[in-house]
């Protein structure tokens, strides 16, 4: 056949993957016991514990403060922790994306300073992408870099920055400012900063989300001074840069594994011996989250062989958000409950929370429409 | 990762054969109750249909893995022959010690609800019950039935020109489907035997079900091979329609719901290796149930993308849809094994949820 077909192998996870998950049960009994699990609790506690076990950079080369265990581990890792809902949130972006991101493009010296702080649990990543007018757009970045002695002078305004007002750093991209050039190519000048968030001329202004809750933010950038050890990979490279770093973002199993706990309180709701009904809602969303996981434990597999899964990451993300945006939806046909963030009542609050939650699983990370744009390129149509 | 290069080479030899001899010509012809005889043979050489019995019994120790995935092919192609039945029906009766033939075959019961029984009759046995819907038993020279005995399931084999009139049927993609009724119908001694442990009809059931969701894949494959190459090729408003955004955004999730076809029957498959006959119940439920939903979408789309041409029979993607129609429904439809996976796990409780679905066997 012509088309180009989205091959997801099947993959036997190997001994020592198994083997890890029994452990990871333990630790996370163990914290859970001690300091209770919210889900993206910023908690620089447990990232560091999680440090110690070497559960953070875990593929990372060990003088990079990796341990250099396979793709596969670290997935076991991953899922257990979501499934638990374990408060990955001071460490998840650095492990998942801007780690990786310096091990590819950094200088020998950045690798040295930022990975092992990052693999400690110690130093916090955010991510510095949109802007208030570039969305889905992100080349059409207006935050400028101007060349100034010992470094760069940056202006600009980014949105939609989970974390912030709590990271340490940002990887920042932006554009090389053009003196009045006629720029055809929209990636020309594109590049990548290691923003310190302490830095003289910074700004962090909180934007609440619909939960009423504080994670998002929004950074201006005045005269933000950078010095010249601080660029990430070359300028002008930060388009090549950045698509590199979303794959990381998009391969990752946390794109459908937000809401398992809401699906493990439908199956308590339904009880040991559901009706007709109650079990084939309940097997349809179980049988989705099967094959999800084994695309993604697949998607695991390319990246150990050095593949790059761009499409297939695509894939999952579109799928898995489509299952999760669906657990709300029917969870409220089958338990139909007047809800309430702050109930009592574990259900009531669940799909409070589950139901305002859901639209952003499908335009963080790439919108639903950017994801399927990608896939039709994939299939040669664009 | 996983695939071997045995698997892929079977695949493609498989692949070439399906093109050359199973032509719309040749399924159209199929269609209108002829049996594709020439595309019968050509496949029977290459001993794929009787490839997972024990060299002793005339088969070649294959992988169920690799079989499955040429049923993927079979799919692929609306092939109109009792591949996976011959299968299927090879490996009750030499599990159970029985001879067959090199021809053709069909096996049943196909549906959850039919019963068989076996009762002494002298020397021999007697036969009563209706098997429904049995694959194209007009057409195969035998017919492996699991039936109830005196002392549990058992094989059955019937000579099928000497078996009773059937009632025929076929469904909507006129692949033939024909009701036998037995009523106290004589079995001679050595055409009956005792099923072994791992060998029943409700591993029966489940495998069929499995086959289907494996054709159902590759049949999947080829709608959306089709409808990804007309875009392309349609011209309309002076430009391919798969320039359009909204024509594009329908082929991502055409793709997407036949990459999660082929994952969720590979899940199956993997499982047939497990010697575990629960987990390989629940995993062939999750991928009858998968994959079916993934039909329903995946149909919906690809005759969207196509316009009124889909719409015709003249061109091909009818006979890759009416057949994911057909077969979504067979060995079991995704809202019976559906209720099947949430029985299980709701059984289980939550708090086993995750440790069944990463455990494995």
């Amino acid at each position: 056949m012509a088309t180009p077909m989205f091959r997801f192998d099947p993959v036997q996870l190997p001994p020592e993957a198994i083997k890890l998950r029994g452990e990871v049960r333990e630790f996370i009994q163990e914290h859970k016991a001690v300091m209770g699990f919210t889900r993206g609790e910023h908690n620089r506690e447990f990232s560091r514990a999680m440090g110690k076990k070497g559960w953070i950079g875990m593929t990372w080369p060990k003088q990079y403060g990796g341990s250099e265990r396979t793709s596969f581990e670290r997935y076991v890792v991953i899922e257990e922790m979501l499934v638990a809902g374990a408060p990955l949130s001071a460490h998840y972006t650095g492990d998942r994306q801007s780690g990786p991101n310096i091990l590819r493009f950094g200088t020998e010296e950045q690798k040295m300073y930022f990975c092992p702080k990052i693999a400690a649990g110690e130093l916090t990543f955010c991510i510095g992408m949109s802007e208030p007018n570039a969305g889905s757009d992100v080349a059409g970045t207006r935050t400028r870099a101007v060349k100034v002695d010992g470094g760069y002078r940056i202006n600009g305004t980014k949105l939609w920055t989970s974390n912030a007002h709590r990271a340490d750093f940002a990887i920042l991209f932006c554009k090389m400012a053009q003196n009045d050039v006629e720029v055809t190519d929209r990636h020309a000048g594109a590049t990548q900063f290691l923003l310190d968030l302490k830095t003289p001329g910074i700004e962090i202004r909180p934007v609440i989300n619909l939960l009423g809750e504080h994670h998002f933010n929004e950074i201006f950038l005045t005269d933000v001074f950078v010095p010249d050890h601080l660029l990430l990979g070359k300028e002008g490279n930060g388009w090549n840069q950045l698509t590199s770093e979303l794959a990381f973002e998009r391969s990752a199993p946390d794109r459908f594994l937000v809401f398992f706990q809401m699906l493990q309180q439908m199956i308590r709701m339904a009880g040991p011996n559901p009706d007709k009904a109650t079990a084939v809602a309940l097997g349809k969303l179980i049988s989705q989250l099967a094959t999800l996981r084994s695309m993604s434990v697949s998607i695991a597999g390319m990246l150990m062989e050095g593949l790059q899964p761009n499409n297939e990451s695509a894939v999952v993300k579109d799928l898995g958000t489509r299952y999760e945006q669906d657990i709300p939806v029917i969870a409220r046909q089958l338990f139909p409950m007047e809800t309430e963030l702050q109930a009592i009542d574990l259900y009531a609050s669940m799909i409070a929370r589950v139901t305002m939650n859901a639209p952003r699983l499908s335009i963080q990370g790439g919108t639903r429409e950017i994801l399927r744009g990608i896939i039709a390129r994939g299939l040669g149509l664009r | 990762m996983a695939i071997r290069d045995e698997t892929r080479m079977l695949l493609e030899s498989m692949g070439r054969l399906f093109e050359d001899k199973c032509t719309k010509q040749v399924v159209d012809a199929a269609e209108t109750g002829v049996f594709a005889a020439d595309l019968w043979q050509a496949v029977s050489e290459t001993g794929v249909p009787l490839a997972a019995l024990p060299e002793s019994a005339g088969g070649a120790d294959a992988e169920w893995a690799d079989l499955y995935a040429a049923l993927r092919v079979a799919g692929r192609f609306s092939a109109p022959i009792p591949l996976a039945e011959t299968m299927l029906a090879g490996w009750v009766a030499s599990s159970a010690g029985l001879d067959i033939g090199d021809g053709p075959m069909t096996v049943g019961p196909v549906r959850s609800g039919d019963r068989l029984t076996l009762a002494r009759d002298g020397n021999g046995w007697s036969l009563t019950g209706t098997a429904s819907r049995l694959p194209y038993a007009s057409f195969v020279q035998q017919i492996v039935l699991i039936a109830d005995g005196p002392d549990g399931e058992m094989a059955v084999v019937l000579d099928a020109a000497a078996a009773p009139a059937a009632e025929k049927g076929k469904n909507i993609a006129n692949e033939s489907r024909d009701t036998l009724m037995f009523d106290g119908f004589h079995v001679e001694a050595d055409a009956a035997a005792s099923l072994p442990d791992g060998v029943s009809r409700a591993g029966l059931y489940r495998r069929g079900a499995l086959a289907r969701a494996t054709m159902m894949s590759g049949a999947l494959e080829r709608a959306m091979d089709l409808a990804v190459t007309y875009a392309q090729e349609r011209v309309q408003f002076g430009r391919p329609i798969s320039k359009f955004q909204a024509v594009q955004q329908n082929l991502a999730v055409l793709a997407e719901q036949t990459a999660v076809a082929v994952a969720a029957s590979n899940l199956g498959i993997e499982a047939l290796s497990s010697g575990d006959g629960d987990y390989e119940e629940l995993q062939i439920a999750i991928a009858k149930t998968r994959v079916g939903e993934a039909a329903t979408l995946a149909c919906e789309l690809a005759h969207q993308v196509h316009g009124a041409i889909g719409f015709t029979k003249e061109y091909s993607l009818q006979l890759a849809t009416r057949r994911l129609w057909s077969w979504r429904e067979e060995f079991g439809s995704d809202p019976e094994w559906a209720a099947k996976v949430g029985t299980i796990l709701c059984g289980k409780g939550a708090d086993n949820l995750w440790s069944i679905l990463t455990d494995g066997p």
